[in-house]
């Protein structure tokens, strides 16, 4: 199709346009089912998950781990997984140019 | 005595000075201006960072095949046929030299298609995957490579190398080189130049569009949070979408197939060593392959034409109608959303990941500094590819 006229190349780039937003938007759907699917699916397991049984005693707690030097303690995490807070707070030391062991974290919490 | 001499006389006939003053005034012009342009594309990727990974390859390539007497790179070799079918490998390998051996890959699609593999491995479809709609602003950034492909046929251009100027706009180096191989292999440097050069300007190019099409007060738009992004899904994803597009357009099979491929490594959990190779050795290696064997097609007689001039205005209009594309409807999903959308992360459509998805959040804290739109804009960004890969295979299956 090497010659072609200024009315089909018209048409070809319409035909063009419609088949990448038909494939996107097929592809939008079946992500939409997809998660969906999948959400409904993890949430059951979740549910039918059987309750643990009342914890045994614990363990005589061990003594914490000493913290690296220069360190300012520990930082609570809630519904953050480590590493997502790990480059959290090497984003933050990085953005205030100042060594990580000079900052302190208190908490790291996503908001929902 | 006269044994010296012959030694001396003959090194001076085997000197590019030599084939130079054999190739005559025009010839050692055009030799010249090629030289001069290797070293502006070096000064460009060296200097000013313009895609350097690649446009430093390019521009090397491009200086070393135009040395004349060199011979590693023979163009009639493969300018005898436009297809790969009528170009005879065992000569190339016979009589081939080194660029001539390493862009066999590139003839054969083999280079983009790894290279898409690295980027599939690096890319992260998470955020399209929280905000399925913005894979619209990815197709609507599609608009700039069929209005490029409507303006190269009416400058004259043939179908062919219409479509290869036309990808330019897809904003991804890795598709334009592979269409353009399988399409017009002849306008291969300039039009690779081309897109390297334009995804490198993308913060330069882009801004002012946001700022014409988009009113001030949508640019100040705060998109709500996305929603986190299960591990299964993100794993099944590379694997439905491999079936659905490769089913409806099986050419493009190769390039989205790599893609998917390299993001189900990463994805998977149980195949790091290989995700880390493709994101890495392989990239890099691939890297340099590339680049150094596209900038060898960039001969004179190839590339010093005036459809090299248009070539770089046509793939100008692609970005920047691209961009447009992907605001307007931007704009339109804002309207439709009432205001859920901020348009700015439709000119993210265009792929070059993550540059295009960059631009649109530095525009977007200059209007509102407390705006975030990067994780939001790397939605359309990633659809963008897929979207792009998709054109490139329909004006493959058009055209090829």
């Amino acid at each position: 199709m090497e010659d072609i006229t200024i009315v089909q190349t018209l048409g070809v780039a319409v035909l063009g346009m419609l088949v990448v937003f038909c494939v996107l938007l097929l592809l939008m759907g079946i992500i939409i089912v997809q998660s969906k699917v999948i959400q409904n699916i993890e949430n059951k397991k979740k549910a039918s998950e059987p309750v643990p049984a009342t914890p045994a005693p614990a363990a005589p707690a061990a003594a914490p781990a000493p913290s690296a030097k220069g360190s300012c303690g520990g930082v609570m995490l809630h519904d953050v997984p480590d590493r997502t807070a790990a480059m959290i707070m090497a984003i933050v030391a990085d953005g205030l140019n100042t060594p990580l062991n000079e900052l302190r974290f208190i908490s790291i919490k996503e908001v929902k | 005595m006269e044994f010296i001499g012959t030694i001396f006389s003959n090194l001076a006939e085997q000197t590019g000075f030599a084939a130079m003053a054999e190739s005559g005034a025009v010839g050692t012009i055009k030799t010249i201006i090629m030289l001069a342009v290797a070293c502006l594309l070096l000064y460009l990727g060296i200097v000013k960072k313009y895609e350097p990974l690649l446009l430093v390859g390019i521009a090397f390539g491009m200086l070393l095949t135009n040395l004349p007497g060199s011979g590693i790179y023979t163009p009639e070799l493969w300018y005898a046929g436009s297809n790969a079918t009528s170009i005879s490998f065992s000569d190339v390998l016979h009589e081939g030299g080194f660029l001539d051996i390493l862009y066999i890959g590139v003839k054969l699609g083999i280079y983009p298609s790894l290279i898409f593999m690295g980027v599939g491995a690096m890319t992260d479809f998470g955020p399209m995957m929280a905000n399925p709609k913005s894979m619209l602003l990815g197709a609507a950034a599609q608009f700039g490579v069929y209005f490029a492909l409507l303006m190269a046929v009416i400058l004259g251009f043939d179908g062919n190398v219409a479509a290869s100027i036309a990808i330019i706009g897809g904003a991804d180096g890795p598709t334009a080189i592979w269409l353009t191989t399988q399409l017009a292999p002849n306008y291969l440097g300039a039009i690779a130049i081309a897109a390297y050069s334009y995804m490198a300007l993308i913060p330069v190019i882009q801004p002012p569009f946001m700022k014409l099409l988009v009113k001030k007060e949508n640019r100040q738009i705060k998109m709500e949070q996305l929603r986190p992004v299960s591990q299964t899904e993100k794993i099944v994803f590379p694997i439905v979408v491999t079936i659905v597009c490769c089913l409806i357009i099986p050419s493009v099979a190769s390039l989205l197939g790599c893609l998917m491929l390299g993001n189900l490594w990463a994805n998977c959990g149980v195949c790091d060593r290989l995700s880390d190779t493709a994101q890495n050795a392989l990239m890099n290696i691939v890297t340099i392959f590339l680049g150094i064997s596209v900038g060898a097609t960039a001969t004179a007689d190839q590339f010093l034409k005036v459809e090299t001039l248009l070539i770089i205005v046509l793939g100008l209009i692609a970005f920047c109608f691209a961009t447009i594309g992907g605001l307007l409807v931007g704009n339109l999903m804002c309207y439709l959303t009432h205001g859920k959308i901020n348009p700015l992360i439709g000119s993210a459509g265009v792929s070059a990941v993550p540059m295009a998805a960059r631009v649109a959040q530095v525009q977007g804290q200059k209007d509102n500094p407390s705006n975030f739109l990067l994780m939001h804009a790397m939605g359309p960004n990633v659809a963008g590819v897929i979207g792009s890969a998709v054109a490139a295979g329909f004006l493959l299956a058009v055209f090829g």
